[in-house]
């Protein structure tokens, strides 16, 4: 069941993100590009996106187990640590140079060429070497 | 203004109810946030491995339901330079960054945003500075993209 679930969530997911146009890179980069022709369509995605998810909250909130019986995640401590605030932005950074983040890489990865693959490649690279940077990040402001 | 642009954002908005749809179904269904890049990352370091295999149904449905539009529906440009060094750049800054902060567009945004959770919305700030300054840098200044 949980598995199903998680194929529908994960199909919705990636029709909205194609319908949307976060797909399309030149649309995301626009967005970003402040100082350019600035492309609002961006704000009405993440807008759509925050008005259900914002309701499902609070029946979560409420409930506190989920229909398939497991825990809600909990709040984590409001803590603004280095790690959010350093690995945002780096984020932000590749997010920019190209325009795709994680969520359409996957989406887009069977009409995105070889250039897709390679992103998404290097992308699992970063996270397999992520802890170990969190690792000295942590010992650098330890010390 | 022009037409195309209203319709851009009549779909844009439709996508995103749909994205939002999808976080809440995953929330509310399996009690889990929709986060990419943690779906992804705790498959690639192997701290997600006592639900993989719900992971992995989270990014075969990802994949294949854009990949059905996408054969049936209309084959969409995604616009992706071609410049392998800024994409094995731009892919290592992301998969480093998300993972430092636990959370990329669609965790820290769209489902950290909608809980009023002080994180989200701080790494929704430094992600679009970080988003907006590259756009300055590799666009504007180095005419790259």
């Amino acid at each position: 069941m949980r598995n199903i679930f998680a194929f529908i969530a994960g199909g919705i997911f990636g029709a909205g993100l194609f319908v949307s146009g976060m797909v399309d890179t030149a649309k995301v980069i626009g967005w970003l590009d402040i100082f350019g022709a600035w492309d609002p369509t961006l704000a009405f995605v993440l807008g759509g996106a925050i008005i259900p998810t914002f309701f499902a909250w609070r029946i979560a909130e409420r409930r506190q187990r989920a229909f398939l019986d497991c825990p809600i995640p909990e709040r984590p401590q409001p803590v603004i640590g280095r790690n959010l605030v350093i690995g945002s932005f780096m984020f932000g950074l590749g997010w920019g140079m190209i325009g795709l983040c994680p969520g359409p890489s996957v989406a887009s990865i069977t009409f995105n060429g070889v250039g897709g693959l390679i992103f998404v490649a290097a992308m699992i690279a970063g996270m397999l070497v992520a802890p170990a940077i969190r690792t000295r990040l942590e010992a650098a402001s330890a010390s | 203004m022009s037409i195309t642009w209203q319709t851009d954002w009549t779909l844009g908005l439709i996508g995103g109810l749909l994205i939002g749809l999808a976080a809440s179904l995953f929330l509310l269904v399996n009690g889990r946030i929709m986060g990419a890049s943690g779906i992804i990352g705790g498959l690639v370091d192997g701290s997600g491995r006592h639900n993989a295999a719900e992971r992995v149904s989270f990014l075969l449905g990802l994949a294949i339901v854009p990949g059905l539009m996408a054969l049936l529906w209309y084959r969409p440009d995604t616009h992706l330079t071609k410049n392998v060094a800024l994409l094995v750049g731009a892919g290592l800054l992301v998969g480093i960054g998300t993972r430092l902060a636990n959370g990329c567009t669609s965790g820290h945004g769209v489902c950290g945003i909608s809980r009023l959770s002080l994180r989200g919305i701080v790494a929704t700030v430094f992600y679009l500075v970080g988003g907006g300054i590259s756009v300055i840098v590799f666009r504007h200044v180095l005419g790259v993209v």
